[in-house]
């Protein structure tokens, strides 16, 4: 939506006038500045339906196939903008659907808005039709949540709800609205929330946390960070460059982390965790002072707590004070917004170079190159590998494409091989590990940044979780490239039977249909790859195309994902195969 | 901190909405914690609730929780307490057979060393009523389960802690932003 529109929406609201509770939706959310939302019509949401019907060229609804969908998209389209994704979806079983997204959303601390019908207030709890108790079910996967039985509650309750997704640690917020809300009037007017007392989204951050910080990376000979999507949602890429670069720390990122420091800058020493490089995993164990910063510590973070950087002082940097001590125990606390704090430690900091210690990385790189790196993205073997696939999109990318992975081994592959040269260019499941994410959340990056290149990296199986946003792809015109790496396995589960139950691969095999023809019913242009003199020239041409392309390359049917530290190993048991 | 298991009372200062009690008590069955008692009602302050919920954790885990509580927007301040932090009482309720109060002699001097109280009394029934600590209640049901007890009843913990909460201060902190 154009800003003048934007601008004449939130003048509109200004005003009270006497409208319907589903002409209030509509209106709240145009006075948020919402331009697109997705979402699937029914029963208990149709006023609302039909109010979006009527505002059509000032709010775009995007119809996604299934519920879940419009969730995903919802999401996609918060970390690729930085603002509030909204879905919206009926009563009953059109909420339930919107639970997963809204739990990814959750562990991954995406801006959600989802406002879901419910049945008149005087059916709730007489197991009415298309009831659900969907407050009770979102409740421990939302930020916030809350019923609306009367229409002059709705703009209060949507002014809330935006204000506390987007605020602090941002999360998924839902609001429930009955039916009569949506049919009664009230006298609209609708103002922004500025503050909830119970609620206090940033703490002020410590100038004498910042300087007991400073004091101890000023003197550490072997200092490592570990920056994770904090940075990116408090908007602090540039003072993270800035603290990494006046103190020369060699700097490491989690899987949401990603793209918030650039891939190819020297002291980028790659992504940590289960499936990360191995120098930034093996010195976490070796380094003097770790800074954790806008990174909870997830347990595929950091493998076996009781033998994680044991030998270092840690800094934590959080906006969320239930993550402090929460997985380690720290010795600094800096709680706070990214973006201020980072700033304020930059000040503080001496300028440094650690050459020494970053050669240590460097020579742990090489390892890792020869072992693992240079085997998959310039294989000399017969079958494809996923990371040459990767490597192809690199240099058609120039590492300037959002990637949006789904969950598995081609996840993995995506986060270790792609080129990051933007921020908000990771987008993946990371802490719920959804299958069926990608598709979906590719179509929300897509349309909330038109401009760039959204490439969907997907494995087979969960392609076939949420195929049907294919029609959605179709019906928008989302010029979204699919990628789908076809091992005919679930490849990761495949694995860990390979490495931990003695090859039993129970049900893990797939027999896949014919994707091209699934992709061209939907009128996608489509291309499958099975050979490796095929692949330059079908990844130019999937990249040049102006409209959705889907790409099948038929990969290497059990190859692993190396390094990994097998589950409940430490960090420095990282293994090269 | 110590990892022995011990009873803690976790005092939590909320807003009055519909469905704070259902995000509070998921914290605990996320953890699998069981709680052994929860009581909720106004607090010092009008408008705002307090709920009192005992559990058996050790002090990390009560530390993480109280923190996991104060971060849903609702809750104003959560804090946990040790017993010895507290002053507490539950209270209860007997009801029993009026025939005993005149036929058993021994009943009116149980009522009268346990300081509870007689509530009501007709033909059928008579109520008694004692606060106390849970060693006390649990010694007069000894007592009359001897008897026989029609009904009884006993409420959760509910507690005041030595220490100053500073509530009114935190609210009235926000009021001047």
């Amino acid at each position: 939506m154009k800003t003048e529109t934007i601008n004449k929406n939130q003048e509109v609201a200004e005003k009270t006038q006497r409208i319907s509770g589903s002409e209030a939706v509509v209106r709240s959310l145009m006075a948020e500045g919402v331009d697109i939302l997705y979402g699937y019509p029914g029963g208990a949401i149709m006023p609302v339906y039909d109010e979006l019907y009527k505002f059509q060229d000032q709010i775009h609804h995007v119809l996604t196939r299934h519920e879940q969908g419009a969730a995903h998209a919802a999401q996609g389209y918060a970390r690729i903008s930085g603002k509030v994704g909204v879905a919206m979806a009926t009563s009953g079983p059109g909420a339930t659907n919107l639970i997963t997204g809204i739990a990814d959303a959750q562990i991954d601390s995406t801006p959600l808005v989802c406002i879901t019908g419910q049945v008149f207030s005087h059916l709730l709890g007489s197991d009415a039709f298309q009831e659900t108790d969907i407050v009770g079910i979102s409740t421990p996967v939302t930020k916030w949540n809350c019923q609306v039985t009367k229409a002059e509650d709705i703009p209060a309750a949507i002014a809330k709800a935006f204000y506390i997704a987007r605020s602090g640690r941002p999360g998924p917020v839902l609001v429930d609205i009955t039916k009569d809300a949506q049919v009664a009037e009230l006298d609209f007017k609708y103002e922004k929330c500025k503050g909830v007392r119970s609620y206090n989204p940033v703490p002020k951050t410590n100038p004498e946390a910042i300087n007991a910080a400073a004091e101890l990376i000023n003197n550490a000979k072997k200092p490592m960070i570990v920056w994770g999507q904090g940075v990116i949602l408090g908007q602090a890429e540039e003072e993270l460059k800035n603290v990494i670069e006046k103190a020369g720390i060699p700097a490491a990122w989690t899987i949401l982390g990603a793209s918030a420091f650039p891939t190819s800058h020297p002291l980028n020493i790659g992504m940590v965790g289960m499936h990360g490089n191995y120098a930034p995993n093996k010195l976490t164990n070796e380094c003097d002072v770790l800074i954790a910063i806008g990174m909870r510590f997830d347990d595929r973070v950091t493998g076996n707590l009781d033998s994680y950087a044991k030998q270092a002082k840690i800094i934590h940097f959080d906006i969320d004070p239930a993550e402090i001590n929460k997985n380690v125990k720290v010795d600094v606390a800096v709680l706070g917004d990214s973006k201020e704090s980072l700033a304020m430690l930059s000040e503080a900091l001496n300028k440094n170079s650690h050459d020494a210690w970053l050669k240590e990385f460097k020579d742990l790189y090489a390892i890792e190159f020869d072992q693992v790196i240079n085997n998959d993205i310039n294989p000399t073997k017969e079958g494809l590998t996923m990371g040459e696939v990767l490597k192809q999109i690199n240099i058609e990318s120039n590492g300037n494409a959002a990637i949006v992975s789904d969950v598995g081994q081609h996840q993995m592959i995506a986060c270790r091989y792609a080129d990051f040269n933007v921020t908000k260019s990771n987008i993946t499941s990371g802490g719920l590990g959804t299958m069926g994410f990608a598709l979906p959340a590719a179509i929300g990056a897509k349309m909330a940044a038109p401009d760039r290149e959204v490439v969907a990296i997907i494995g087979d199986g969960g392609y076939q979780m949420n195929i049907q946003e294919l029609g959605t792809i179709f019906q928008q015109k989302a010029a979204v490239k699919i990628v789908v790496l076809n091992n005919e396995f679930l490849g990761m589960v495949r694995q860990w039977q390979q490495l931990f139950f003695d090859k039993r691969y129970a049900s893990t095999e797939m027999t896949n249909p014919n994707f091209v023809a699934i992709a061209e019913g939907y009128y996608i242009k489509a291309r499958k790859v099975t050979k490796r003199d095929e692949l330059a020239e079908a990844v130019k041409e999937m990249m040049a195309s102006k409209e959705s392309y889907f790409l099948e390359v038929c990969v290497e049917k059990e190859d692993n994902v190396f390094p990994m530290i097998p589950s409940g190993a430490s960090v420095s048991d990282v293994r090269l195969s | 901190m110590s990892e022995d298991i011990q009873s803690f009372t976790i005092s939590v200062y909320t807003e009055n909405n519909i469905g704070l009690l259902n995000r509070i008590s998921a914290i605990f069955q996320r953890r699998h914690i069981n709680i052994e008692s929860l009581t909720t009602s106004q607090s010092e302050i009008d408008g705002v609730n307090r709920f009192v919920i005992v559990v058996n954790i050790c002090e990390d885990t009560a530390c993480k929780i109280v923190k996991q509580i104060e971060k849903q927007v609702e809750t104003i301040k959560a804090y946990y307490h040790t017993e010895d932090e507290t002053i507490f009482t539950e209270s209860c309720m007997f009801k029993i057979k009026s025939d005993l109060l005149f036929n058993e002699p021994q009943i009116q001097n149980i009522i009268k060393e346990s300081y509870a109280r007689i509530v009501t009394v007709n033909k059928e029934f008579f109520v008694l009523e004692k606060s106390g600590r849970r060693n006390e209640i649990e010694s007069l049901r000894g007592d009359l389960n001897r008897f026989g007890i029609m009904q009884f009843v006993r409420s959760g913990r509910i507690a005041v802690t030595k220490d100053q909460m500073k509530i009114t201060e935190l609210l009235t902190a926000f009021d001047n932003q």
